[in-house]
């Protein structure tokens, strides 16, 4: 039987604000346990809420980043469970009316094509606290330092169909946060964290099978490789006429399979409510309006701009393009050095290999995107061959210098002027006879294979400083005969 | 003046002697906690003594009117109902969950009477988590009646009353959340005002139900709820359903005239179901407010007898998930020996809840959960809008509305316990007001057998100043609220 | 009798309550009393009325966003049942 994966998505996102969504304490991760938990994100007695302004503005911004509708009113509700590392016995969070709603995202998947997610709709609510299982023998620790810390939980209609839509998804989330910078999106430190719902039916039906709920997954990879276990797992059952139990289950990455979680046995009845310490959120168009002008360019439309302004491939424009920094980078080193191909070429090719192999970041890239394009303008003017650009890129990533500093030291310019070519040219025909006369005597494909033989010679006399295609130019000529 | 006047004097005479440096606030402070421990033992209004804070509290004011400061409030002996967290001093919300816990905040309402220069002599007993009639269900047991012993001051401000009633304190704070301040008032024959919801803080008072709950002023006079309310009052950042309004002079509101007020008198207040007696003394009370120039103006609340049942839905509801927070793991009481966590759950809530505490947290759970939510919950909460409604239209054709505070006078201990519901109909006549989110207050309104009468007051939302100002009149033709129990003629 | 001994049951699991067997027949009895007075509302047509959560549908006030409580980790956690090296202690849970 063939069975086709239907998914939908959750993702809980980690807003950076710089404090909590309800209370004045900070949002900074790593702090020793309880340091950043005061009494009302301890739900001490006679604590109340209040809002902070910039988890509601991050909160719009998504929403006009994947052009959803904003709630006019959305208004908070209590979702009301027990356990340790929620210290009210209810998470404030918006289950009625939430403060986004529907919209559509665009997601780019590998080969350039467009793929539209239904985003049902996005809402704020408090993070947990943490347990801390491993310290202690006989107890768990709670730390409640992330209690409070604002959440946009962004949910999707079950639109997926394969693992790579997943995580294409993930990926152009995590872009899209980053250019916003409500977010720094990241999965292993939990300020993006992502759950999958996943059923199987027969390919063709248009009916939902049982859905489990896969959590704590935390890289993309494992991502990929949970959906296609708990496909396996779950066709597995199917096939032998089995029937699936809707269910929590956690990835398990060591082993590579999903596991019942035991702890969501009891049948949770969450009892919504609105929470009556907090009032509805209002948000007119005027507010809208101005979150909208401020809104960065987003990265659909900086794609857009890098194709049609700097006449970058697609390609090379989906590869630049989710990675902000690298973005701008990118747009420093095109704009100075006038040459955005090239400029593209050399930061997707040598620079990202140099990146990783050091294991580094584009922020913490030792060539400044200035000392990049002053190479790249050096090839561009013709002062510095291809085939020595390599060194000087080399000597920048050493930190040698400017490129025209390197050149210079090395003497590495090259060679251009005609005369100075000429007078090369000749040495090598005059120290060459016999070559000079096979090649006057071969057919036109064997005289291109044998040109190879005199460059070869006037690049090892130049020491590789002769500019290539003047060179072929003019040994052409006196190869055949004309001076 | 007499121990006995100082006693039972008003906090604006109090501080005429003050300024006139006739009486120190040592001298009350010292005053005040004598007939704390003299009576305490057999009203068990006050649960915390802090005889040291006060006395250095008292000598401060004393400071201020030595240098010519002090203002109405300043030096006056204050009790506080112990539902107000304290800082370093034990607040337990009449409760076993909180017996021996001590906020490290202060809550708005005793930081702004504090700045006020109240002398705080201690903290009063209450119903357990403000659910009761009856201050019965306090795990440090019942609060008597200072003008009969065998009879309950009401609730869930019962401490605050009874101590008040006896003698002291000048001033008590209180809470309400569907008649907590006016019932006890009536019962122990004072003034006690609930504000309009919004207008004092709630940040800092440990939390029954969020959408209800109101501190309010308890005192001897109209006059002194005025100067209290106007100290409590205002804006506050950390409460985001407190009002941004100015707290204004409420006293200016006292200027005595209630020519052409318009008092409603709702037809479902006054039916056969009112006790003849009760029902005598409010027709008395009335009476002189229409002598000083009122208008008595029957009208029509037709959803009122609906409040109960909506009351009873939305106030537990939004208290089981305000309790959810006592689980024994960061604060308050934990059982000896947790299993596991259920069990850390199970037996601390279990064994630090009184029985109507659980009782109401069932309720209210049940209100809120699956395929009863519809049903209870959202239903009240459309009640709740119409019952509002019932008030802003009644409010088109009058100023004020008028009634019983209570069904009836202060009764037994026991007598009604074996039927909840019974309990819960003691406050028939307030508990429409918290709905609708109005200020309303209790003036003593004359003894029915020697026991309280309090006839209530129920304003336009923001407008305390017109109630207030209807009781002040009132007193300041009859001298009911001048009325105290014996206090001399029982044992200690 | 509106609600049976189950729910009842159920309903305290929910708010983490536990109810003994000898008290289990009276709060039952008692928790239907109170049912009985507030089923009493569905008497009441209530078709196209707006829920009220708040008395004054007042609309919620924004903070800014800044940092306003330090370390208040040692005044806050005197009071706490069981703790240690800073972390609030519960019995083992296994997830």
């Amino acid at each position: 039987m063939s069975w086709e994966m239907v998914m939908g998505l959750e993702v809980h996102l980690q807003l950076a604000t710089r404090s909590k969504i309800f209370s004045g304490s900070a949002t900074q991760f790593g702090a020793s346990p309880n340091v950043q938990a005061d009494a009302v994100d301890l739900g001490m007695p006679g604590m109340l809420p209040v809002l902070n302004e910039e988890a509601v503005r991050y909160a719009v911004m998504f929403g006009l980043g994947i052009g959803a509708r904003i709630g006019e009113r959305s208004v908070f509700d209590r979702k009301n469970y027990f356990y340790p590392d929620l210290p009210k016995g209810y998470q404030v969070s918006q289950f009625f009316a939430p403060i986004v709603c529907e919209g559509t995202f665009e997601v780019p998947l590998e080969g350039g094509s467009l793929f539209p997610v239904r985003i049902t709709r996005a809402h704020l609510e408090e993070d947990a606290g943490k347990s801390v299982h491993d310290i202690f023998a006989h107890e768990t620790g709670i730390d409640l330092n992330r209690a409070g810390t604002p959440l946009l939980e962004i949910v999707t209609e079950p639109d997926f169909r394969s693992a790579e839509q997943a995580v294409a998804y993930l990926k152009a989330l995590h872009s899209l946060v980053t250019y916003l910078g409500i977010s720094d999106g990241n999965m292993a430190e939990g300020s993006m964290r992502c759950d999958i719902n996943i059923s199987l039916r027969p390919a063709g039906s248009d009916e939902l099978g049982t859905r489990t709920e896969i959590k704590n997954v935390n890289s993309f990879r494992f991502v990929e490789r949970a959906i296609y276990s708990e496909y396996e797992r779950q066709a597995d059952i199917l096939d032998a006429g089995g029937s699936i139990t809707q269910e929590t289950r956690l990835y398990d990455a060591e082993r590579n399979q999903t596991r019942s979680m035991r702890s969501k046995e009891v049948a949770n009845d969450y009892r919504y409510f609105p929470e009556p310490d907090l009032l509805p959120i209002v948000i007119d168009a005027a507010y809208i309006d101005h979150v909208r002008s401020a809104l960065p360019e987003l990265p659909g439309a900086k794609r857009e701009r890098f194709v049609r302004d700097y006449g970058l491939t697609e390609y090379d424009a989906a590869l630049l393009v989710p990675n902000h920094a690298l973005a701008t980078y990118f747009e420093a080193v095109a704009t100075t050095s006038r040459a955005p191909k090239a400029a593209a070429n050399w930061i997707l090719g040598d620079l990202s290999g140099a990146l990783n192999r050091s294991e580094l970041t584009i922020e913490s890239c030792p060539i400044s995107p200035e000392r990049l394009a002053g190479l790249i303008l050096r090839i561009e003017d013709g002062t510095l061959s291809s085939k020595l650009a390599k060194q000087v890129f080399d000597a920048l990533w050493e930190g040698e210098g400017e490129a025209d500093e390197i050149i210079a030291q090395r003497g590495l310019q090259q060679v251009s002027d005609t005369g100075a070519l000429e007078a090369l040219v000749d040495e090598v025909i005059a120290q060459n006879p016999d070559q000079v006369a096979q090649y006057r005597a071969a057919d036109e494909a064997k005289q291109k294979k044998l040109s190879g033989f005199f460059v070869g010679q006037i690049m090892k006399a130049s020491k590789g400083q002769a500019n290539p295609q003047r060179l072929n130019e003019l040994l052409l000529k006196k190869l055949q005969g004309q001076s | 003046m007499s121990d006995t006047a100082l006693l039972t004097a008003s906090a604006s005479e109090l501080h005429q002697m003050l300024k006139a440096r006739a009486v120190s606030s040592e001298e009350l402070t010292r005053l005040f906690l004598q007939q704390i421990e003299a009576h305490n033992g057999s009203l068990n209004a006050v649960l915390t003594v802090c005889a040291d804070q006060a006395m250095a509290d008292a000598r401060a004011a004393d400071r201020q009117f030595s240098n010519g400061e002090g203002t109405v409030l300043t030096g006056i002996p204050l009790l506080h109902k112990d539902i107000f967290c304290t800082r370093g001093i034990r607040t337990t919300c009449g409760s076993r969950m909180l017996e021996n816990f001590v906020p490290a905040y202060d809550a708005t309402v005793v930081a702004k009477l504090k700045a006020a220069g109240v002398v705080m002599l201690g903290k009063c007993n209450m119903d357990e988590f403000a659910m009761g009639s009856s201050n019965e269900t306090s795990y440090f047991g019942p609060v008597k009646n200072p003008w009969d012993t065998r009879c309950v001051p009401g609730g869930s401000s019962g401490g605050s009353a009874a101590a008040l009633a006896a003698g002291m304190a000048t001033l008590v704070t209180g809470t309400d959340t569907g008649g907590s301040i006016r019932q006890p008032a009536s019962l122990c024959g004072i003034t006690g005002l609930k504000p309009t919801y919004g207008r004092v803080s709630r940040l800092g008072i440990i939390a029954f139900a969020s959408s209800l709950d109101q501190a309010g002023p308890m005192a001897r006079t109209a006059e002194d709820c005025a100067h209290m309310l106007a100290a409590m009052s205002g804006i506050d950042p950390g409460d985001s359903t407190s009002a941004d309004l100015p707290a204004p002079d409420f006293s200016a509101a006292l200027t005595g005239d209630i020519q052409g007020l318009r008092i409603g008198l709702p037809k479902q207040y006054f039916n056969d179901d009112l006790d003849p007696a009760v029902s005598e003394q409010i027709s008395k009370a009335l009476s002189h407010l229409e002598a000083a120039g009122a208008k008595l103006i029957e009208i029509d609340l037709p959803h009122s007898h609906y409040a109960i049942a909506t009351y009873y839905v939305i106030a537990p509801a939004e208290a089981s998930a305000n309790l959810a927070r006592y689980d024994g793991v960061r604060f308050g009481y934990r059982c000896e020996n947790p299993a596991d966590l259920e069990d850390l759950y199970l037996r601390s809530r279990s064994e630090g809840f009184g029985e109507e505490v659980q009782r109401r947290i069932l309720v209210g759970t049940y209100a809120l959960s699956a395929g009863f939510y519809d049903a209870y919950f959202n239903k009240a909460q459309q009640v709740r809008r119409i019952i509002s409604e019932d008030f802003r239209q009644a409010f088109t054709a009058v100023d004020v509305i008028a009634g019983p505070s209570a069904p009836g006078v202060a009764f037994q201990f026991g007598a009604k316990q074996k039927d909840p519901v019974s309990m819960y109909m003691e406050d028939i006549y307030t508990l429409a007001v918290n709905l609708a989110g109005l200020p309303g207050l209790s003036t003593p309104a004359g003894l029915v057998n020697g026991m309280p009468v309090g006839l209530q007051l129920i304003g336009k939302a923001f407008d305390e100043g017109t109630i207030l100002n209807a009781a002040h009149r009132l007193q300041l033709d009859t001298d009911w609220h001048r009325a105290t129990p014996d206090m001399g003629g029982r044992a200690a | 009798m509106p609600v049976s001994q189950d729910d009842v049951e159920k309903v305290a699991l929910l708010a983490r309550l536990t109810i003994s067997e000898s008290s289990l027949n009276e709060v039952t009895e008692r928790f239907g009393r109170v049912l009985d007075l507030v089923n009493e509302l569905n008497s009441i047509n209530t078709d196209s009325i707006v829920p009220m959560s708040n008395p004054h549908d007042m609309t919620q006030r924004l903070r800014p966003d800044t940092i306003t409580r330090e370390d208040q980790r040692e005044a806050l956690m005197a009071s706490a049942p069981a703790q240690e090296q800073g972390y609030f202690l519960v019995p083992k849970v296994i997830d």
